[in-house]
């Protein structure tokens, strides 16, 4: 399911209206994936505090929005544009790729959360697709 | 047996209690044919879907989702044989619908958002935690009966 010419130009407006809270998205996406679905704190075994609210999780939760943000600006070549980061999810740090689709959910709930009137369900379905590319994009160095 | 505690059991009364049926039940079932296109597969009958907004002004998409939304009452209160209560509606959504369940995961993240969108900070981590553990169990329940 590739990105259309709309889907990425859905995604970059969004974007745009959304980027100036990335670190707090990304922050409360993160604490809350870790709390709903709590198989995914297998990952960060060696971090002191997994609470939502912790200092940790806050700085991981920008880390990965940010990544998300460089993510939009490379939306016509994923692929290529991801490759460094696949390289470190797929040999570094082996996360199950079913988890993408889990930490997705949870910032498709706080950008709906944060921003009602502007996630439409034609907005809701192009971000999911991004999403889901992005997703790809990370597991392409995986085998 | 799923264990519920006592807080669990608080929590998803009140999101419940809030929850206006006939308003979040035909904006999920909306949302669900948009997002997931391929889901108007069983829903021939219902007239025009072929644009976003044609689905969000369809009456028959949203007295399904009215339908389908209120049918959750009964998991709701009866949090402790979820599975027997819907083991007659498994069997239909198999044998007669011919429903492909992964569907009803798509139905529960889709009213997780629009649940998350319509309560905002309410829905924190915790009750988020404990209301997708609700649907996780219905979802289950739901496929229980299929073979």
């Amino acid at each position: 399911m590739s990105l259309s010419d709309k889907d990425k130009s859905i995604v970059k407006g969004l974007w745009a209206k959304i980027s100036p809270k990335a670190d707090e998205i990304g922050a409360e996406a993160f604490g809350r994936m870790l709390t709903v679905y709590p198989q995914t704190k297998t990952y960060f075994s060696h971090w002191a505090d997994l609470s939502p609210g912790g200092a940790q999780v806050k700085k991981h939760g920008k880390v990965i929005m940010g990544a998300v943000g460089d993510a939009v600006s490379k939306i016509d070549d994923l692929v290529g544009g991801l490759m460094a980061l696949s390289e470190l999810h797929a040999f570094k740090l082996r996360v199950d790729p079913a988890n993408f689709k889990i930490l997705a959910h949870n910032v498709i709930v706080v950008i709906g959360m944060l921003f009602p009137g502007d996630f439409t369900p034609e907005v809701h379905m192009s971000v999911d697709k991004f999403f889901q590319n992005l997703a790809l994009a990370l597991a392409e160095k995986y085998r | 047996m799923v264990e519920w505690s006592d807080s669990e059991r608080k929590t998803i009364a009140s999101v419940w209690g809030k929850i206006k049926v006939d308003k979040i039940g035909p904006q999920t079932l909306a949302r669900v044919l948009i997002v997931y296109p391929w889901t108007q597969r069983y829903f021939g009958s219902f007239g025009n879907l072929s644009s976003a907004s044609a689905v969000l002004a369809n009456l028959k998409v949203a007295n399904h989702g009215k339908t389908v939304l209120n049918a959750l009452d009964k998991a709701v209160k009866n949090l402790d044989g979820i599975k027997a209560t819907y083991s007659e509606l498994s069997q239909l959504h198999c044998n007669t619908l011919n429903v492909d369940p992964d569907n009803f995961r798509l139905l529960a993240d889709c009213l997780t958002i629009v649940v998350a969108t319509s309560f905002r900070s309410e829905f924190n981590p915790a009750v988020q935690a404990t209301w997708q553990k609700f649907l996780s169990v219905v979802v289950a329940a739901l496929s229980s009966r299929y073979h």
